[in-house]
Formats: structure tokens, C-alpha cells, sequence
């Protein structure tokens, strides 16, 4: 059983306005999946499609072998997490807790199950100390940081980030990096993270291209990136170390292309003590 | 402009602060009440007290407390003068001119509404220097509770307004940028006359508006996202306890009233002509 799985599931706004034709991707539990597009993609889309905020013409949704369908909606959405692009445009309360509390509130939890649930969310994103703390006053990556605590309180087992970083610092967007990291690595999360940072890519197992609402592109990371003319077609640039592997192998030196600074810079260093 | 703590709410820990707001929003009913009840100096004196006591209580520097009273401070005097010139008393006018005459019973009445209005104004403002934005909302919603029988939406109204509360600082940012990007454009909004100043904030209030309507679409798509299905089924982490401060609190103020009423009932006699009533 596949944790979501989208079955040649189809969606437009509209006569004339943007439309997926035709859609399939199943993601296993636990996986770290990076969906990479320019804008116009399809991929924020996909994002609202797979907690039915925005609801398929065709095909099927299914999560955790579950339907996503209006019966099935609630309990859907309770598995899947969505976190958004602009932090400040979901938080619903002007006190950090009281905005954890919210979705785990709107599903008819116990107070101390609220109680309980606050502290593990908060703990997971590093921000316990910030309990009481007024939302308006924390950093970017910090608020984003409630944004996914907020979610996690409605304990999904899918955690789905819609840009979540676009609009943070370099900084904000570690912190966020790392909690989503960490989800994934030790609360066993599955993940898809939408994004248009190639960078943040390199992290997952695997890696999808979409380009006007299809996907274009499967595969690890790895193998997406060694494929950079094709990348470049869909207005996604390489992550720097690619660009530099890249670079070195055109000006004659015999690096393989790698993902991995470790890797590359001793790559590099045997082959200059080659050369010498 | 982050900084703008809006409600005034100063953060300190002291009895006032801990009272249930719920409380706090009825014992402003009551003392409000009371001061309108007073119809003596010795009632108004007691409400006073009470609120010399609120303040003592509460932590919060007295001279945050009088900025309350200076900000009305025109009201005030204006309300004074007007009672002072123009109370038509039966006793001889201690001076006189054209259509204006100042009695003894003017100036004492005049006194009386500046002490009301002063009592007024530093009761409310005392509520928002003691209580959060959130937990008068919250104390809003408790209160309201028995208008869900008449199908009144009390848990929408609540929302609206820790939303709105949540967004004030928000939006205020936003203004101050969109209001420097359209300086730098060479929009002018210090100078001309009124009409050419508010004609010059057109062109921020309809960015602004787009802005908050974009926002209201994203924050509704991210509060489906987190299974907000109106208050069916809802709970709250919140809870609001009753606690012993509260039963002091409301016991101050139901004597505080009765005295009040039994005062302009029984104070003519008790105190005769002179101190009595003076209104």
C-alpha cells in the first residue's frame, strides 16, 4: 500500500485556464520525495489536490488505501499536512500555542490530548521556548516553524510542504530544511516537498520534474541531475556543486558528476595529486 | 511599526492580570453601572476606591493609567466648561455675562461628570491594560455563549475577531511598505490640502485591499488544510477557570453596586441637603 497515490487523476481551472491532463505518482510511507518545476508548473496544485482542497475531474486520490473523497475528506486531511507558501497567511491565532492548538481543536481533541499534542509538536520543530511567544514577532523561519508545528498537531502521517521555503532567508530555509529532515528521518514522515530551490532536492530519495502540469522527469536526485540539458528545457537551473562537477569535466579534468562536496572535493584532490 | 502593542496590554503578573477576563468584562459592566447609579459624591467616592484598589492590584504604573484620562483630556474640559456656563441653578449666580452664568451648583456638577468621565475612562482602559487581546476574546465568546440559542454565530464572531487581531500588525506593515513604494514613486502624502492627502491614500488602500483579500484566500485554503469545519465537534485547549481572585473580584463588585443603589435611595437623609444628592 502506497502512503498517497495519485491515479490518472486530471484537474483544470476552467475553460482555458490551467489544467493537469493527466497525473500519476504514488509515493511509498516514509519516503522524501522533492517535486521540482518552475512556476506554472502544476505543483502547488498538486499540493491542494492531495488534501482535497482542490478536488480532481478524473482519477483517483488515495491515501493510506483510503479514498479521498467527500465522505473520506476529514479523515484524509487528518493524514495529510499541508504547509504553505507565506507563513503569515496561516496562522490563524496571535499566540504560538494557541495556533499549534487550532487543527488539533477543529478535529474534537481532548484538552490534555491538545495539551500533549502542543509539546510534541512544538519539541519537533525546536521551538518550545517560543510557547507564549506573539506569532508576529518571531523570524520568518521561526513562523514557518509554528506553520509545521501547527500541522503536525493533527498527527499526519504525510507531511506536504508547498513551497514552504520560497519565501525564506538562506537561514530560515535551513531551519526548515532540517525540521523536514528530521521528521523524515526519525518520526518516519513521509514527505513531498514542493520546491523550487534545486538544492533542497538533493536531500530526498527521490526526485520529480513537472513542466505544465505533467511530470517530466523521475528519479533519484542523482540521476535527475545528470541530465541537466533536459533540466535546463524546463527553466530549472543545477545545484551549484553540479554546475561545478559539470565545469571541471569540460575544462578536461575527470570528475565524475557527483552530488556530495565530500566526494567531489576528493575527486578533485586525487586528481591534482594525479596530475602533478 | 512592529511594535505596535495593540490593546495596550501591559504585561506584567498581579492579581488583576490572572482574573478571569470573563470577570474582568462584567465588572466593568457593573462598575459602569455603579457610576451612573451614583448620584452623590460618597457613592462616586466608593467606585473610586474600588478603582484606586483595581490599580493598586493590578501592577500597572499610575501614570500609564492617567495617559488613559489624557487622551479624552479635551472631552473632558469641554464637558466642564459647558456645565460650568451654561447650569441654570436656583441659587444666585456667583457671576454673570450675556447668556453665560456660573453657580455654585454648576461647578459642583461640573466636578461631578469630570469625576465620572475620568472614573469611566480609566475603568475601561484598565480592562485592556490587564488583559490580552486573545483572552478578551475568548472571555467575549464564553460570555455570548447563551445567544447560540437563538442561533446567534457566537464562535464565528470570535474567530473574526482573533483573526482581526492576528492581521493588525500584518496589514500595518503592509501599509508602511506599500506607502514607501509608492513614495519612492514620488507620491506625496505630508503636504496639500486634506482633499489632496486623502485623495493620495487611494492609491495605498486598494494594493492594500487586494493584499488582504489574497491573504483571506490563503488563510482559508490553510485553515481546510487543518480540518477547520466551523465549531461542529470543536473543542478548546483554553479553558477558563473561575478561580478564588474571581469570587473576590465579583463580591467587591456586587458591594460596590448595592451600596451604589442603597446611597441614592436612602443618601438625601443619611446626609442631608448639603452633601446629598447632586444631580
Amino acid at each position: 500500500m502506497y502512503a498517497i497515490e495519485f491515479k490518472d487523476v486530471a484537474f483544470s481551472y476552467g475553460e482555458g485556464g490551467f489544467r493537469i491532463p493527466k497525473l500519476d505518482l504514488a509515493v511509498k510511507e516514509g519516503e522524501f520525495v522533492a517535486v521540482l518545476g518552475h512556476n506554472g508548473s502544476g505543483k502547488s496544485t498538486l499540493a491542494r489536490l492531495a488534501n482535497g482542497i482542490l478536488e480532481a475531474e478524473r482519477g483517483s486520490i488515495t491515501v493510506f488505501g483510503t479514498p479521498l473523497d467527500e465522505k473520506h475528506l476529514y479523515e484524509v486531511r487528518k493524514q495529510v499536512g499541508v504547509v504553505f507558501q507565506n507563513p503569515d497567511n496561516q496562522t490563524v491565532a496571535s499566540i504560538v500555542e494557541d495556533d499549534v492548538a487550532f487543527g488539533a481543536e477543529n478535529v474534537g481533541a481532548p484538552r490534555e490530548e491538545i495539551a500533549r499534542r502542543i509539546d510534541f509538536a512544538l519539541s519537533a520543530v525546536g521551538m518550545s521556548e517560543y510557547r507564549h511567544a506573539t506569532v508576529s514577532r518571531l523570524s520568518g523561519g521561526q513562523k514557518q516553524r509554528v506553520a509545521i508545528a501547527g500541522v503536525l498537531a493533527l498527527k499526519p502521517k504525510i507531511m506536504i510542504l508547498d513551497e514552504s521555503t520560497a519565501m525564506l532567508d538562506p537561514r530560515g530555509r535551513k531551519e526548515i530544511v532540517d525540521v523536514v529532515l528530521r521528521l523524515n528521518r526519525e518520526e518516519k514522515m513521509t514527505v513531498i516537498l514542493i520546491t523550487h530551490f534545486v538544492e533542497e532536492a538533493l536531500l530526498a530519495d527521490r526526485a520529480i520534474v513537472m513542466n505544465r502540469g505533467e511530470i517530466v522527469m523521475r528519479g533519484t536526485p542523482a540521476e535527475i541531475f545528470a541530465r541537466h540539458e533536459e533540466l535546463t528545457t524546463y527553466n530549472l537551473a543545477l545545484p551549484r556543486i553540479a554546475v561545478i562537477a559539470q565545469r571541471l569535466s569540460e575544462g578536461g579534468m575527470s570528475v565524475k558528476s557527483t552530488l556530495e562536496i565530500e566526494k567531489l572535493a576528493d575527486e578533485i584532490a586525487g586528481e591534482l595529486s594525479c596530475g602533478s | 511599526m512592529k511594535d505596535v502593542s495593540f490593546g495596550q496590554y501591559y504585561p506584567v503578573k498581579s492579581f488583576v492580570h490572572r482574573l478571569d477576563p470573563r470577570l474582568k468584562l462584567l465588572f466593568l459592566i457593573v462598575f459602569i453601572a455603579a457610576i451612573f447609579v451614583a448620584d452623590n459624591f460618597w457613592s462616586l467616592g466608593l467606585c473610586a476606591l474600588v478603582l484606586i484598589l483595581a490599580v493598586a492590584f493590578s501592577r500597572v504604573p499610575v501614570g500609564k493609567v492617567l495617559r488613559a484620562v489624557r487622551g479624552v483630556i479635551v472631552l473632558v474640559v469641554f464637558t466642564a466648561a459647558i456645565n460650568v456656563l451654561f447650569y441654570t441653578g436656583k441659587s444666585e449666580p456667583l457671576w454673570a455675562w450675556w447668556i453665560f452664568s456660573v453657580t455654585r451648583e454648576g461647578i459642583v456638577f461640573s466636578v461631578f461628570l469630570v469625576a465620572r468621565l475620568v472614573l469611566l475612562v480609566t475603568c475601561s482602559s484598565m480592562l485592556t491594560y490587564t488583559t490580552t487581546p486573545v483572552a478578551l476574546t475568548d472571555g467575549v465568546e464564553s460570555l455570548l455563549t447563551p445567544l447560540k440559542w437563538i442561533k446567534f454565530p457566537v464562535h464565528v464572531l470570535a474567530l473574526i475577531m482573533s483573526i482581526a487581531l492576528r492581521f493588525i500588525p500584518i496589514l500595518m506593515d503592509e501599509t508602511e511598505r506599500i506607502k514607501n513604494a509608492q513614495k519612492a514613486r514620488g507620491a506625496d502624502f505630508e503636504s496639500g490640502s486634506l482633499f489632496k492627502r486623502v485623495k493620495a491614500i487611494v492609491p495605498v488602500l486598494i494594493p492594500l485591499l487586494l493584499s488582504a483579500f489574497r491573504r483571506a484566500d490563503e488563510l482559508g485554503d490553510a485553515m481546510d488544510a487543518r480540518c477547520y469545519m466551523g465549531d461542529k465537534k470543536r473543542t478548546k485547549y483554553k479553558k477558563l477557570v473561575f478561580t478564588w481572585r474571581d469570587l473576590v473580584a465579583f463580591l467587591i463588585g456586587a458591594l460596590m453596586l448595592a451600596a451604589t443603589i442603597l446611597l441614592r435611595i436612602y443618601g438625601a437623609d443619611l446626609f442631608g441637603v448639603l452633601l446629598g444628592p447632586v444631580i
